[in-house]
């Protein structure tokens, strides 16, 4: 009998989640979580808007900060992807975009102290470096017709802009304006290394147990990621980018240069380059104790913790995907499935991670959780948008015999495309996870910041950031090698 | 004076030939149909002569090659792209410029489509399509326009008016069609290709499309 590839691609991929289970920590070691569980409850029940000036301000500053990285790296990603062609620009945009914004965050926190810079910056770059990517495969797919019908003599930028952009504009708008949304969900987790952002409230206030003004402030959250394509117009992008430098220049904190300088020439250098004598016996040692001590263990902490997290995503995502369906549920059925994967996809993997944490105590278990909830909502509401283009008979059976005749065999592939594209992201957002204190890459990077240990932090972001190119890498084979879609379009 | 020149040219792709032994001179001030059955080599041929002269010749390719979500307006003004600095053209882009909103609507009124002014060409027909391809290349300007059966999708009566302004708008013609007719009611020269080769080449003065009757058979 053969398979099919999708299949035995599915089953490779459980396969070595079932190795990765024997690694994992896995057990539950709370005893009794059901009363901190109550009151969470109780509190996200009766939700605490009486101080809403300041939760206002809080989601205006997280607001802000989306809208200004994401506008200033669509600008400078279309820049690049004009030429993406160059391998230069292709491998450097493949390096700040492997680098999570929570560690550019950090790093530039180093030098830029609590400045706008630090957070404009941390969503800038490794935005810039994803936009630069989308847009070039974008413009690359774009009908190449219109450039053969032009006079002689035009320009390169005329031409471009006549003839090249015109036809793909509205597929980058889309693509963009879901990029926003991604935005805020960054901006909002950047409040967790401490800018003014809607995550350094959320920390408050799980923090001290304050879950009624937790819950105000998610119920914010939610309406303004569910009411996104009201409130974002095009016409209205430049008086809300104007707005948002305003609003983020009043967070103040200015730059030190002496910092900026600091930090280059000493703090960023090796510990033993610092030490008279011969450096390299020093740097082979400074070297290969980070290796052994933390990168190799966390390495292998975030490999296992992204196998298992990448499986239990593709299992929800396949729960998940009829909730939001034309296929499987009526109006009132698909609405709430909607409000269901808005809260899962929009609540920060962090604040998941952390409720669960309290549920289950400290092991992966809450990460590969929190972690397979938030993606398996993004990739199930992406999937149930595809099932509703699927042209079906009129006799097509219904419930689970359509689901498993019908429209599996039919979006299968185009779940796995969504899946193995998220590969990558599930991995950097591990990152997240090991502030939460789980052994993750991201543990050692927060931990060596927080020691002040520049040099070590910024080798193991270097590791992390080689892991991440690796995935990336296998990823576009896998895909490639099962013939899936190489630019799902909103992943 | 020669405009075009073919001394034996022999043409082909992908290791097929498409056009073999070709020798004709094209004067100044000529008008020509290339005429055959279809993938004879028509277009071949029209763009080994746009090759001659790419600064100033106008002209029509077979599919258009519009830009669909852009206007009728702005895919007129695309003619003259090469006569502006690239700051004026990205203007023109976001903001339509008077001046050039009055040139082009003169363009339109020759070819029936003043109401399309702004409409996104992937909205129109194909005729509409094929008349704004049209317009392009008279909003272009100059004396010599190659057209790959620039009238192909518009109805009769359109495609007299259409032919009509192009000869009136360019001194040298010369258009790829099928329609025997009309090549003979608008040009004064017939050049028909059969299997890649020229197997008819002489004045229209006098022709009935009986006389092309065999290269289609």
């Amino acid at each position: 009998m053969t398979r099919s590839p999708a299949v035995n691609a599915s089953l490779l991929f459980i396969g070595i989640a079932v190795v990765c289970l024997f690694f994992a920590d896995l057990r539950v070691t709370t005893l009794h979580p059901w009363t901190e569980l109550g009151r969470m409850a109780l509190g996200f029940a009766t939700p605490n808007f009486l101080e809403l000036g300041d939760l206002l301000w809080a989601l205006a500053y997280t607001v802000a900060f989306a809208v200004a990285g994401v506008s200033g790296a669509a600008v400078l990603g279309f820049g690049l992807a004009v030429v993406f062609h160059r391998r230069l620009v292709r491998w450097g945009c493949a390096i700040v975009r492997s680098v999570h914004e929570l560690f550019w965050a950090l790093l530039f926190l180093q030098f830029f102290g609590l400045s706008p810079l630090t957070g404009l910056l941390a969503i800038l770059l490794p935005y810039a470096g994803i936009f630069a990517k989308v847009y070039a495969e974008i413009l690359e797919e774009a009908d190449q017709a219109p450039l053969r019908g032009l006079p002689g003599g035009t320009g390169v930028i005329s031409a471009f802009f006549y003839a090249r952009v015109p036809d793909v504009w509205p597929h980058l708008v889309s693509y963009t304006s879901y990029r926003l949304e991604c935005g805020l969900r960054s901006s909002a987790v950047l409040g967790f290394v401490g800018l003014p952002t809607l995550g350094y409230h959320l920390e408050t206030f799980f923090r001290q147990g304050q879950y009624s003004d937790a819950g105000a402030l998610l119920i914010l959250f939610y309406l303004l990621i569910a009411t996104l394509r009201w409130w974002l117009r095009p016409r209205l992008v430049l008086p809300y980018v104007i707005a948002a430098l305003v609003v983020i220049w009043t967070t103040g904190g200015s730059v030190m240069w002496a910092n900026v300088v600091r930090f280059f020439t000493v703090d960023a250098l090796p510990a033993p380059l610092h030490e008279a004598g011969p450096a390299l016996p020093g740097l082979l040692q400074w070297g290969g104790e980070i290796v052994r001590e933390q990168a190799l263990p966390g390495i292998a902490a975030t490999v296992v913790l992204t196998q298992l997290a990448l499986v239990l995503t593709g299992v929800l995502t396949l729960v998940f995907f009829p909730l939001v369906s034309r296929r499987f549920f009526g109006p009132v059925g698909r609405t709430l499935g909607h409000v269901f994967l808005v809260v899962m996809r929009s609540t920060p993997e962090y604040v998941l991670a952390y409720i669960l944490l309290v549920l289950l105590g400290p092991s992966m278990l809450p990460a590969i959780l929190a972690l397979a909830l938030h993606n398996g909502a993004i990739i199930g509401h992406l999937t149930g948008r595809h099932t509703d283009q699927l042209l079906l008979r009129p006799d097509a059976p219904r419930g689970l015999n359509l689901y498993g005749y019908e429209v599996l065999p039919r979006v299968y592939g185009q779940f796995l495309a969504f899946l193995f594209y998220r590969w990558e992201v599930i991995m950097r957002e591990t990152a997240i996870l090991g502030i939460l204190g789980i052994h993750t890459l991201g543990f050692y990077v927060d931990s060596a910041f927080a020691e002040i240990r520049v040099d070590r932090a910024l080798f193991l972001i270097g590791i992390t950031a080689l892991l991440n190119l690796g995935i990336d890498g296998i990823s576009r084979r896998v895909r490639a090698g099962l013939k899936l879609s190489q630019n799902p379009d909103a992943v | 004076m020669t405009l075009f020149h073919f001394d034996n040219a022999t043409f082909g792709y992908n290791g097929r030939t498409v056009l073999r032994d070709v020798t004709f001179d094209i004067q100044l001030g000529e008008r020509v149909a290339l005429v055959g059955p279809s993938g004879v080599g028509k277009s071949t041929l029209l763009s080994l002569l746009y090759e001659q002269h790419p600064r100033d010749v106008s002209l029509v390719p077979q599919d258009g090659a519009l830009v669909r979500n852009l206007s009728v307006f702005h895919n007129v003004y695309m003619g003259r792209l090469q006569q502006h600095a690239t700051l004026y053209n990205l203007v023109n882009l976001v903001r339509p410029l008077r001046r050039e909103v009055g040139g082009v609507t003169r363009i339109l009124d020759k070819i029936d489509m003043t109401e399309y002014l702004r409409t996104p060409v992937g909205q129109l027909s194909g005729g509409q399509q094929q008349r704004t391809a049209v317009g392009r290349a008279l909003f272009h300007g100059g004396t010599v326009l190659l057209g790959d059966e620039p009238v192909s999708s518009v109805d009769a009566h359109q495609a007299r008016r259409i032919l009509s302004s192009i000869n009136e708008s360019f001194d040298t013609v010369v258009l790829a069609m099928h329609d025997i007719e009309l090549a003979i009611a608008f040009t004064d020269r017939i050049i028909a290709l059969q299997d890649g080769q020229v197997v008819l080449d002489r004045p229209t003065a006098g022709m009935t499309p009986a006389d092309l009757d065999p290269i289609y058979h």
